[in-house]
């Protein structure tokens, strides 16, 4: 147990201490916020679905959380650079533990980069339509936390120095956000697109944010609470087991 | 304390371990020297676990540690070649995350970091974040990361290397103090043989990966005839240079490694 604690709050001093960073990594989802909430905003009120802001505001925390889980899991292939890896793979503590108190931490510190961006929405406008349901709103920001934390080790553990890096950037992690339907409904799109957006886990969670957080009329609900829930647990835990197994046959 | 049985280890075809045995007492300072590329990192792997070796067999302080492995890693510590510290995190907070990966209670942790950080003359920097340090104090800190669970063997993969002469002759003295007041075996790998010859009870020599000498300084010098362990050295491995080579070839391997599992 102590094992899980010091490691996953080694992710979070390495957080707090790079505030560079941590600013940094607010400037897109902001942007996007921004930018696209208010200039897409006017067509998409013209369509007659509402706000864009109400919309996009759940879209734009998936993103950030789904961004910051990755790249921090993603963290391995640093330690692996700076040779901290082989400190804790050569300590007398089973490997699993060592993973999940990685993930773990990776998954809080993508929660608290979600919650940032949640603070900015709401500077920007963006109004839950009922208290009483924003903790549910973060159970599916964990979810998708713990999810992309886990598949962010997985690669991490397969990739053995920085050039994988920006393939799984431009293969993995844009189309997973692109395709979530974090910018536009997913409803209504053309049967290839459709079964494509059904394959993205971030698509439930996004999903489950919303149904969450906006009123009925303007969630644009694609698969419903319980579905996206029961998904989500269910990918979580394949991934959590993948990033076990190959965290597990790292050789350094 | 360390045992070694017709240690192999062969990479596809290559050797690069080919049947090693000796045998290192308790409390003894043991230098193990080769020239580039002769074995020595691989054998300092098989032992501390992070390689399974093709053939042969390993004790440490009786424990097999391909099969006990957890107890195997708790009883000695490691200083790697490549610095392997937090650079994001304090010296203090290294080795209290040290001290919980290899279960030390709580209070004793606290008593040895404290005493350990003073003896390395890091005490003063503890809240210092690691990537400040120089190069020196950052060996250091693995040093005294190496002794914080009390191993019983202390494996040193050329801890030296990049330091200037006032870090080397202090670094060596306060292992030394430690190897004597804790009885610590200590397995050491080093490219300066005034060193191994100065600190080391005994020495062996490893050249493609096979066995070439054992004994003390002494007894290497004399039987090959010459004054100085350099010498000793040279006339045992020759002086060809084998630097391990970077041909495309190989970077091709490498760039291919990255994706296999």
């Amino acid at each position: 147990m102590g094992v899980i604690y010091i490691l996953w709050l080694r992710e979070l001093k390495r957080y707090t201490r790079s505030r560079a960073q941590m600013i940094a990594s607010l400037g897109q989802p902001v942007l996007y916020l921004l930018a696209l909430g208010f200039g897409m905003g006017p067509v998409y009120a013209q369509a007659g679905h509402g706000s864009y802001i109400q919309f996009l505001a759940p879209g734009v925390i998936g993103m950030t959380v789904l961004f910051s889980s990755i790249f921090s899991g993603m963290g391995l292939l640093w330690d692996r650079q700076f040779g901290f890896l082989k400190e804790t793979l050569v300590a007398p503590v089973p490997r699993i533990l060592i993973m999940v108190g990685r993930t773990l931490g990776g998954a809080t510190v993508a929660m608290l980069q979600g919650l940032l961006v949640a603070v900015v929405s709401l500077i920007a406008g963006f109004r839950p339509a009922n208290l009483s349901m924003v903790p549910v709103g973060f159970a599916f920001m964990l979810m998708i936390a713990i999810v992309f934390a886990a598949l962010g080790t997985t690669i991490g553990s397969a990739l053995k120095d920085m050039q994988g890096f920006q393939m799984t950037m431009n293969f993995l992690v844009l189309p997973i956000f692109f395709l979530s339907g974090a910018l536009f409904p997913l409803n209504n799109l053309n049967p290839v697109l459709r079964w494509i957006t059904s394959a993205d886990p971030l698509a439930y969670g996004i999903d489950g944010m919303r149904s969450a957080l906006l009123a009925a009329a303007q969630s644009q609900v694609r698969f419903g609470p319980v579905i996206d829930g029961a998904v989500l647990v269910c990918v979580a835990l394949l991934f959590l087991s993948l990033g076990a197994y190959s965290f597990s046959k790292i050789e350094i | 304390m360390i045992r070694v049985e017709n240690l192999s280890k062969t990479f596809g075809e290559f050797k690069a371990v080919d049947n090693i045995s000796f045998e290192v007492g308790k409390g003894e300072i043991f230098a193990f020297l080769g020239p580039n590329g002769a074995g020595k990192t691989t054998t300092i792997k098989m032992l501390t676990t992070l390689l399974h070796p093709t053939s042969g067999k390993i004790f440490l302080d009786g424990l097999d540690p391909s099969v006990d492995k957890l107890r195997a890693r708790k009883s000695f510590g490691i200083v790697f070649q490549d610095p392997s510290l937090d650079g994001d995190m304090t010296g203090l907070e290294n080795l209290e995350l040290h001290a919980v990966l290899y279960h030390v209670p709580r209070r004793q942790a606290k008593e040895r970091i404290e005493s350990l950080l003073k003896l390395f003359e890091l005490w003063d920097r503890r809240d210092i974040q690691v990537k400040k340090y120089s190069g020196g104090m950052k060996r250091r800190l693995e040093i005294a990361r190496g002794f914080l669970h009390t191993p019983k063997i202390l494996f040193l993969d050329e801890p030296t290397l990049g330091l200037d002469p006032q870090s080397r002759n202090l670094l060596w003295a306060q292992v030394k103090q430690l190897n004597e007041s804790e009885q610590v075996t200590v397995f050491l790998t080093t490219h300066y043989m005034d060193e191994a010859d100065r600190v080391a009870h005994r020495i062996a020599v490893i050249d493609h990966g096979k066995g070439v000498a054992l004994g003390t300084s002494a007894e290497i010098k004399e039987r090959t005839g010459t004054t100085t362990l350099e010498e000793a050295f040279l006339s045992l491995t020759g002086s060809e240079i084998r630097d391990e080579s970077a041909d495309p070839a190989s970077q091709m391997r490498q760039f291919a490694q990255m994706w296999r599992r």
